[in-house]
């Protein structure tokens, strides 16, 4: 097969089946319902995911004249994408039963988001990351205020897309701006002529255009201001999508600018990321401590995630990377299953909010609060789940790389988050006021859902204590992004640098 | 296959599997019950083939029925477990407390059994954990696990409208020290490069962990506000009375300073030496200062848990006052004085518990002249109570007069000044304890007394505390079936401190102290 066909097969097989969705949606009577859309969309999303399988044991390939490249570390995201695509889908499939006529558009918006988003992980062209990045972006802006006739919802929607459009602006004069320095917007190139740019200083601000634009998609503070109230208004499926998915790009994205486009540079960067890191932290969970709507608290707390991950880009490149990667991967798992958890609870209407409204969830729904309890003790950062080894691995990276003091700031903030997490998690099993109180809405756990929570959870689990394979591939989306093609030519003037 | 190399998993798989079976069944009362009890009962027999395949004669410093396999590559992370003088008794305590936590929980948990005994389970596969990780990285792992279930337990089974608090306050007094000890083994990680307790302390003694001794020094304290948090030492006590308040029973049987304790002797005195002999004056104040603080404050109660938590404050300064002696009489009883006072003090708990199932309340005020209606359970708080403040004869006097002989014999400066303060501790808590017997059983009726009928121990109460009186007894009498495994951890323990000590005098000494032990113990068996 062409190298243009196989490297970019997860996309075209989603691709194909959003079409599909959007052909067919017109096709079905008003009323009748869309699930066999959903399913299309799920069978689309595993085949993408086989795709992305078989991609794995190819090793590194080029297309579309070196303008896409995949190799481990796009792979490893193109399967956490379709991972978290396929979550979201599985609980969103009776999210819009007997409430809206538009949830034809809703799977298909989340198919082509992915389409993006993978499309941004595996490019090393800038224009094309820029493109990707549209896609995705264009997707989740509508898919924010889907819920119809909700003004919480059109706030959150209309917010989003204005200050999502500066960001990629930011990116967009970015890339001008790299282009200007360096001659080319190709990560190779880039790395090849920063070592014999005349303006560095331009070079240096067009990275930091670039992290203006990627520090608002993954909400790292002080781009983050957004989150909180966009989060809040957004349905509930659609945040826990737009929480991990998105964000999952936008750090694979970061991870290859900083280190394979700028990485002679990372003297200068890596300071700039370290206040990043801290501040992202800091100011998340100060936040969340705040916050008596669940879903605002979530928001919070996934600034404060960010920061988390930041701290791995300040630690040695082979380390950090896996450690950003693997963060990832156990933050997705956790924050996508808290967010079904909650699509369940709530469910369309959205009238349980706030933590004193699940007081008690564990005498009424004692399963869904079991998964609850679950994914907050990872969110905590406990032993033997996906969030602890992943803290433990950011943290010890940025240890080995002698940043003692950042640790100890993360650690503590991470004492400071288990008090809001906590709040949650004790209101879950303590008993209400009154037993009868605040009957919960939503129906029973439907058997998709079932089956998404249950995947959510083992991979917690799993990422948490038999993290070996998955350990593995992270080492070795690393190690392939430090066999960027850069030309031997340039390695040997970096490194005289 | 030899039972030996993976008998501490199977100890932690069978309360794990039986949380998750009980997890699974449906959520009926007496299933619940009699499920619970099986498993802690199978659980305990598993731990009674540690004492009874002990090798006694071994080299002091190896570590018994170990499993060393490897978990993850890269971080290298082993599964490594083992027990040695130190850690099998305590494995064997925590075996046989579970049952009798089962037990007296038994009518006191009506609702939400479930909960109840999959969270009691679950939490009894972290202290085992705790006890039996030699690797940091699991170490710690069972070390945050256990802070999960008791919050849940609190949150959820508390007293009073106070318990959401008070289960926050208890979990971030722990995670947030424990947050900080994780970046201090993550430093030991980046500079040696393993988590294996054995190895690390190899590289301690050669002092080749780091150079740089400010940062090391940085690091043993990271360990130890963790540890003493968890103890609590004074003045880092401030969750414990509140989550003794409102902890329910069982759980409060199983909270006491083991784990805490048990970590300073593992992990601080054997990765910092040094650091460890450092801060030993201010331990040392700091202990004989909790003694006198905890037994005044618990003198001045009117709610018998608060006694109880006060009493327990006292009670863990001593061990942590005799540990950081450095004497091999001290470090023994400590470590005696840990196994002792938590039989004690569970039997004291469980009886503060069966009383508060009568009568409703724990305000000393509303008893009074019980003695006559309840002559079973008088006589078992009499006994307990004795025991705490340790008569000769019972458990509470050996670990005493051990601690106190080697406090006494500590070469550090101020000793005398601190011993003598400890002992005024022995009065103090005679006084508070006999006061408070005299309050509750004897005198006139009070309202409660007078007006709530009580009835005496029945037979599952009486099986209960018999095998704690039991034990009161035979620690008491013929302590050294202990001390013969305590003794080589204590020695091993002393001889790297002395080897640390820069005065030749402390090694001179170390000679005599062995002979006072075993004097003292022998003492204890005539």
């Amino acid at each position: 097969m062409s190298p243009n066909i196989v490297a970019l097969l997860p996309e075209y097989i989603l691709t194909i089946v959003g079409v599909l969705i959007m052909l067919a949606e017109p096709l079905l009577p008003p009323g009748v319902s869309r699930k066999p859309l959903g399913w299309l969309a799920i069978l689309g999303t595993l085949g993408a995911g086989f795709a992305g399988w078989y991609q794995l044991h190819l090793g590194t390939i080029t297309a579309f004249s070196n303008s896409i490249q995949i190799d481990a570390f796009s792979v490893f995201f193109h399967l956490l994408i379709s991972a978290i695509v396929l979550v979201t889908l599985l609980i969103s499939l009776d999210y819009f039963e007997g409430n809206a006529s538009h949830s034809g558009e809703y799977f298909a918006l989340i198919v082509f988001s992915a389409v993006g988003m993978m499309l941004m992980t595996c490019a090393t062209e800038l224009l094309v990351v820029f493109v990707g990045l549209e896609i995705s972006s264009i997707a989740t802006y509508i898919m924010c205020g889907f819920r119809k006739g909700s003004a919480a919802g059109a706030e959150s929607s209309i917010k989003y897309f204005l200050l999502g459009s500066f960001a990629t602006a930011f990116f967009l004069y970015g890339i001008a701006l790299a282009f200007g320095a360096t001659g080319s917007t190709s990560i190779a190139a880039i790395a090849q002529g920063l070592g014999t740019t005349t303006t560095p200083r331009m070079a240096f601000l067009a990275l930091a255009m670039i992290l203006i634009g990627l520090g608002f998609k993954v909400s790292a503070a002080p781009f983050h201001v957004w989150t909180p109230d966009v989060y809040q208004g957004a349905p509930s499926p659609i945040v826990g999508f737009m929480s991990t998915a998105p964000k999952a790009a936008a750090f694979a994205v970061l991870l290859r600018i900083t280190f394979s486009a700028f990485g002679s540079m990372e003297h200068r960067w890596a300071v700039l990321l370290w206040i990043l890191a801290a501040l992202s932290m800091t100011v998340g969970n100060l936040g969340a401590l705040l916050q008596r709507d669940v879903k605002r608290m979530l928001a919070y707390s996934s600034i404060a995630h960010a920061g988390y991950i930041l701290v791995a880009f300040t630690a040695l490149r082979a380390d950090g990377i896996a450690a950003a990667c693997f963060y990832t991967a156990s933050y997705a798992a956790m924050q996508i299953g808290a967010f079904a958890v909650i699509t369940q609870v709530t469910g369309y209407n959205e009238q349980i909010r706030t933590t004193d409204d699940y007081t008690g969830l564990g005498l009424r729904r004692p399963i869904l609060a079991a998964f609850l309890a679950l994914f907050l003790i990872s969110l905590i950062g406990i032993p033997f789940t996906g969030g602890f080894f992943g803290k433990f691995y950011v943290f010890s990276a940025a240890i080995h790389a002698n940043h003692v003091w950042l640790a100890v700031i993360g650690l503590l903030n991470s004492g400071v988050a288990c008090f809001y997490y906590l709040r949650l998690l004790v209101a879950l099993y303590s008993r209400p006021v009154t037993e009868t109180a605040q009957p919960t809405e939503g129906r029973s756990l439907s058997i998709p859902a079932g089956v998404g929570l249950t995947l959510a959870a083992a991979a917690t689990l799993v990422l948490g204590i038999l993290p070996g394979h998955f350990l593995n591939l992270a080492q070795r989306a690393s190690a392939s992004t430090q066999s960027a093609p850069v030309p031997a030519a340039a390695r040997v003037v970096i490194s005289q640098q | 296959m030899n039972i030996d190399h993976s008998i501490l998993t199977i100890l932690i798989l069978v309360p794990l599997a039986g949380a998750i079976l009980l997890a699974l069944l449906p959520d009926k009362g007496k299933l619940m019950q009699w499920g619970a009890l099986a498993i802690t009962l199978i659980t305990f027999l598993l731990t009674l083939h540690l004492p009874f395949h002990y090798d006694y004669g071994a080299a002091s410093g190896t570590f018994q029925f170990a499993t060393n396999v490897p978990w993850i590559t890269s971080p290298a992370i082993r599964y490594h477990l083992g027990v040695d003088g130190l850690s099998m008794w305590l494995v064997v305590l925590t075996g046989i407390l579970a049952p009798l936590g089962v037990l007296v929980s038994w009518r006191a948990i009506d609702t939400r059994k479930k909960t109840f005994y999959v969270l009691f389970l679950l939490q009894q596969v972290a202290m085992i954990g705790v006890f039996v990780s030699l690797d940091l990285f699991l170490y710690y792992g069972f070390w945050e696990l256990s802070l999960i279930p008791m919050t849940l337990l609190i949150a959820t089974f508390g007293r009073t409208e106070n318990r959401r608090r008070a289960a926050i306050k208890f979990f971030l007094y722990a995670f947030i020290p424990s947050a900080i000890l994780l970046v201090g083994i993550l430093w030991l990680y980046a500079r040696t490069g393993t988590f294996d307790l054995p190895r690390l302390t190899q590289l301690a003694a050669a002092h080749s962990i780091s150079g740089n001794s400010s940062a090391l020094w940085l690091c043993s304290l990271a360990f130890l506000v963790a540890f003493a948090v968890k103890v609590p030492v004074f003045p880092l006590h401030g969750w414990l009375s509140d989550a003794v308040s409102e902890a329910p029973t069982a759980a409060v049987m199983v909270l006491a300073g083991k784990l805490g304790l048990y970590s300073i002797l593992r992990f601080s005195f054997s990765i910092f030496p040094e650091q460890s002999h450092r801060i030993a004056p201010l331990m040392l104040a700091l202990g004989a200062i909790g003694i006198v603080y905890g037994a005044l404050l618990a003198l001045v109660q009117k709610d018998l848990k608060r006694l109880a938590a006060y009493a327990t404050l006292s009670a863990v300064a001593f061990i942590v006052l005799g540990i950081f002696s450095f004497t091999i009489s001290g470090l023994d009883g400590g470590i005696f004085h840990i196994l002792s006072e938590s039989l004690s003090g569970a039997a004291f708990f469980m009886l503060l518990g069966i009383l508060y199932e009568r009568y409703g309340t724990y305000d000393m005020r509303e008893y009074g002249g019980l003695a006559g209606k309840l002559p079973w359970m008088v006589t078992m708080f009499v006994i307990t109570t004795l025991s705490l403040v340790g008569l000769p004869m019972l458990n509470g006097f050996v670990g005493e007069f051990l601690i106190l002989s080697g406090s006494m014999q500590s070469v550090f400066a101020h000793h005398m000044v601190w011993t003598v303060l400890a002992t005024t501790g022995v009065i103090l808590s005679a006084s508070y304890m006999l006061w408070m017997i005299q309050r509750v059983f004897y005198g006139d009726l009070g309202i409660k007394s007078e007006n709530v009928k009580g009835w005496d121990l029945d037979a599952r109460e009486h099986l209960a505390m018999w095998p704690l009186v039991i034990l009161f007894l035979i620690m008491g009498v013929s302590s050294p079936i202990w001390l013969r495994a305590i003794d080589a951890a204590g020695t091993r323990i002393a001889a790297t401190q002395s080897s640390q000590a820069s005065t030749e005098t402390q090694t001179l000494q170390a000679q005599p102290h062995v002979q006072i032990t075993r004097a003292s113990a022998s003492t204890e068996a005539k």
